[in-house]
């Protein structure tokens, strides 16, 4: 028993006519139905290529349409010719002219051989199918599809909306259950002889004419009826992308479809010598171990990639719209307001305590102060403030991306330029740590008189309420915690800790010394001083007035 | 927007078009036929579009570098070159010359040439407009010729492939590592700058506008909105009705811009290295101020004069050393997309 080979054609017939030849030299009768739509010049040459083999014979012609039933009449005539020319033969496979054998044919035959009576065919009911493209799968067999997918989409698109909304549909022949799957199978001849010649052919072939891909269908759904064992595996290799269009497979693909335990690919790109040098010549002993799990990682990365991308990357083709991750770096981040000013050791022992890169002002009105002073950073970003607020969000995220693997922190304030606050309270990679207030500590520090920095701390306290009445938005996105000074000083250890766990949630650093903290003696009557001026200096909270004198306990005391 | 607004401002861009087209027509008679020998090409040849002026030294590896990619012919404007570019291109089997005396700036900037070339040779084939110092990296282009990348595109749909310029630079200062002829250009220039772009969705072409690089980080810190734009599409199955717009940077219509997803995913895309920044750049900044035929008033060679004098090293720390195009898609500078 050998088995015979039915070759849908219809584009690259030179690569058709050498693996009809390379079927035929291992003992494969081929019939090969050549698409009506070809012109005649190109018949001839392929008929003319193929003319000293008698066993590969060419079938009537039928124009073919991609979707449409003209497939599954091809596949009909030239398997009946098939079966009718070559009695020997005991299963029929059908192949494409872009399908390429990637195992020895022998191989082939063998496992035939040891399964005489196996349907190899991919064949799944329409509940059970995920792979279907626009969501139709059982609705293929139930609703009408008298248009043309790919050249009049839109009057197609619209007559599957208005069926479902009047409710039409199709009754599914009495008996019949739909299956769905790849259109490339492998039949014995009792199985595809029972459909050639099933009694009520003419009756399912008027149904199937209406179908949607009936050559997804047909087969699958008839053979449920005859078949006494079915595989439901395709013993060719065939992936599709996204868009439900075949991978194609290239010269560089040849190690993969080694692995491969299929025994031909689909589909192949026509000048990929290499594959069909290799494949058409192979001595079976050189392929390697079998791993199909490769390869339908690499094919599923691909379409990730095409549909997820890389989160946090922007660049020239992908970028996203707010909505769809435009707000988005590509790594969490530590944004700190008023630690600078309570600890002035803040930097040292932040980079200390999470390893993440600490920078200074990264926004600051001048430049930008990246870490340890460096006047470009990873990627080449300057320290210019011009270029970084020409467009701060990118600024940001490049930062972010280039950076993988590294968190990054840096200080922010009220003195600074703003324009990245939009995107930072969008972000939900954003961890942003204020102290409310602290901005009045360095101007108490200077140790001006109120009333020559009432004027300042009026400015940046509206400035830092700006900030913190957009993180507080109902659609602000980045994970925020905002201490009032009063609070924070209160008890400095626990927000300490706080921000630890929420920069590296998994990491244990409970036994990390605090900073030392400035000490604020006199800070409160700065405060009430500023009041006196005729400010009103709410962020701090209720800041006592007596802070830190000896009537009142010490925080840092209380640590312990 | 209101529907008519929008509906004016849509009918604006196809009077654009319109007027690029005529402009381009209206430009023919400037171009005088060298070589033509386009009669034996095969049914769907990939060509290259290209305008130059005394690029002798670059020519043998810029033909080299594209026909090892598979691209069929060369479609070349040769503007008043007094080098030798003109008896070397017209001696090249498989290139067809044209040449004129006219001005390169009225001309916008030789594209109203290209696109006459574009327009009458073109229509219905794949067509790359790159310069001379402008080399295409593509997803897999080590092992994948061009046609494979267009038959892909071709399958899917795409009329149009992005592909970024990038900057590359030699460490140092260029005039150190004199560049001779037939050499790889990124034997010298083999560092860029692998993260500092910024990115601009821009109306109402709908393209990205790209900017950054050694150029924003050096020459244009004071002033980065003139800093010049990096976005290219060089790549185009071409239609009869298309224009581009500024350079290759953006087209008409604009749905030829859309090279990017906005729904988060990632379109295929590659890069063109740049090999501006070699021994050759500082003459030839001098000539083009001299002639004041280039972008801008020569805004942009002011101001690397300036700059280049100023710091003549484009080099620093986290100068990026070019590997591969694999590297270029890790960094995130380009993207395999879908294809595998």
């Amino acid at each position: 028993m050998s088995f015979g080979v039915v070759m849908l054609c219809h584009t690259a017939l030179d690569r058709a006519a050498q693996v009809a030849r390379h079927w035929a030299a291992n003992g494969c009768p081929v019939v090969i139905h050549l698409d009506r739509r070809v012109p005649e010049a190109q018949r001839a040459a392929l008929a003319a290529a193929l003319s000293d083999l008698p066993d590969v014979r060419f079938s009537a012609r039928v124009p073919c349409e991609w979707g449409t039933f003209s497939l599954v009449q091809a596949t009909n005539i030239a398997a009946t010719q098939l079966l009718a020319s070559f009695p020997q033969v005991g299963h029929v496979l059908l192949a494409s002219g872009a399908c390429l054998p990637i195992r020895p044919v022998a191989e082939l035959q063998a496992h035939l051989g040891a399964h005489p009576d196996t349907d190899f065919i991919e064949s799944v009911t329409t509940a059970d199918v995920g792979w279907t493209i626009g969501g139709l799968n059982k609705e293929r067999f139930t609703l009408r599809f008298p248009f043309s997918w790919k050249k009049q989409r839109r009057l197609f698109d619209r007559y599957v909306v208005l069926q479902r909304r009047l409710g039409v549909q199709r009754r599914i022949p009495a008996g019949l259950v739909p299956h769905l799957g790849s259109q490339w199978w492998c039949l014995t001849r009792r199985s595809l002889q029972a459909i050639l010649s099933h009694p009520d052919r003419p009756r399912l072939d008027r149904y199937f004419r209406r179908v949607w891909i009936p050559d997804e269908s047909y087969f699958q759904t008839l053979v449920r009826q005859v078949s006494t064992r079915i595989e439901s595996r395709s013993l060719t290799l065939c992936k599709f992308d996204f868009q439900g269009r075949p991978h194609v497979f290239y010269d560089d693909h040849l190690h993969l479809l080694r692995q491969s335990d299929a025994f031909v690919a689909r589909k192949i790109w026509p000048q990929a010598d290499l594959l069909y040098r290799t494949f058409l010549t192979e001595l079976p002993e050189r392929r390697a171990a079998p791993n199909p799990a490769k390869i339908d990682r690499l094919f599923a990365k691909a379409v990730e990639r095409r549909t997820r991308g890389r989160p946090g990357l922007f660049m020239q083709s992908r970028f996203p719209t707010r909505a769809r991750g435009g707000n988005r770096a590509a790594a969490t981040y530590g944004v700190f307001q008023g630690f600078a000013q309570l600890f002035p050791d803040f930097h040292p022992w932040l980079a200390r305590a999470t390893g993440a890169r600490v920078h200074g002002h990264l926004f600051a009105p001048d430049r930008v102060e990246f870490a340890e002073n460096e006047r470009v950073f990873t990627g080449g970003l300057s320290n210019s403030a011009a270029l970084r607020d020409y467009n701060p969000g990118s600024f940001l995220t490049n930062l972010v991306w280039n950076t993988r693997g590294e968190t990054q922190c840096f200080q922010f304030g009220p003195a600074d330029v703003q324009d990245v606050t939009r995107f930072i309270a969008g972000d939900s990679n954003a961890r942003v740590f204020i102290i409310s207030g602290a901005f009045a500590v360095p101007l108490w520090r200077s140790a001006r008189p109120a009333a020559a920095v009432r004027a300042e701390a009026a400015r940046l306290q509206k400035i830092e309420a700006d900030l913190i009445a957009r993180l507080d938005h109902p659609e602000a996105k980045a994970n925020v915690r905002i201490w009032s000074l009063a609070e924070f000083v209160e008890n400095p250890a626990e927000p300490l800790m706080q921000l630890l766990d929420d920069l590296n949630p998994r990491g244990s650093h409970r036994d990390v010394d605090l900073p030392p903290m400035i000490p604020l003696l006199g800070f409160g009557a700065f405060l009430q001083d500023l009041r006196n001026q005729g400010m009103h200096p709410v962020l701090m909270g209720d800041f006592p007035i007596d802070f830190g004198s000896k009537s009142a306990p010490s925080p840092l005391l209380r640590l312990k | 927007m209101t529907a008519l607004s929008r509906m004016l401002s849509i009918y604006r861009l196809r009077l654009q078009r319109k007027q690029l087209l005529w402009r381009a027509f209206t430009k023919r008679r400037q171009l005088q036929p060298v070589t033509q020998r386009m009669a034996g090409l095969g049914p769907q040849p990939i060509l290259l579009f290209s305008t130059m002026r005394n690029e002798r030294v670059r020519l043998p590896y810029f033909l080299n570098y594209y026909r090892k990619l598979g691209v069929d012919h060369f479609l070349i404007v040769d503007n008043a070159s007094d080098d030798g570019t003109r008896e070397y291109l017209a001696d090249q089997p498989d290139v067809s010359l044209w040449s004129t005396p006219a001005g390169y700036k009225q001309s916008r900037f030789g594209m109203d040439w290209i696109m006459h070339l574009l327009r009458r040779h073109g229509h219905g084939r794949w067509c790359l407009t790159v310069d001379v110092d402008e080399f295409l990296v593509y997803p897999f282009c080590e092992t994948r010729p061009l046609r494979a990348l267009t038959d892909w595109l071709d399958s899917a749909g795409n009329r149009t492939f992005s592909s970024m310029l990038l900057d590359m630079y030699p460490r140092g200062a260029m005039h150190e590592q004199p560049y001779h002829e037939g050499q790889n250009p990124f034997e010298i220039a083999q560092y860029f700058d692998s993260g500092n772009y910024t990115f601009n969705r821009s109306w109402p072409l709908l393209n990205l506008w790209i900017q950054g690089g050694p150029r924003a980080r050096l020459f244009f810190t004071d002033e980065p909105y003139r800093a010049p734009a990096l976005n290219k599409i060089p790549l185009v199955r071409w239609h009869r009705s298309f224009a581009y717009v500024s350079s290759t940077h953006m087209l008409l219509p604009r749905g030829l811009n859309l090279t990017y997803d906005d729904a988060g995913g990632e379109k295929p895309s590659g890069c063109l290295l740049h090999a501006k920044f070699l021994d050759t750049f500082a003459a030839k900044a001098e000539e083009e101020m001299r002639r004041g035929q280039h972008y801008a008033e020569g805004h942009e060679y002011r101001a690397y004069r300036a700059g280049i004098s100023r710091e003549r090293d484009l080099w620093c720390n986290w100068s990026e050393k070019y590997v591969n195009w694999r590297q270029l898609e890790i960094l995130g500078l380009m993207s395999k997309g879908n294809w595998a």
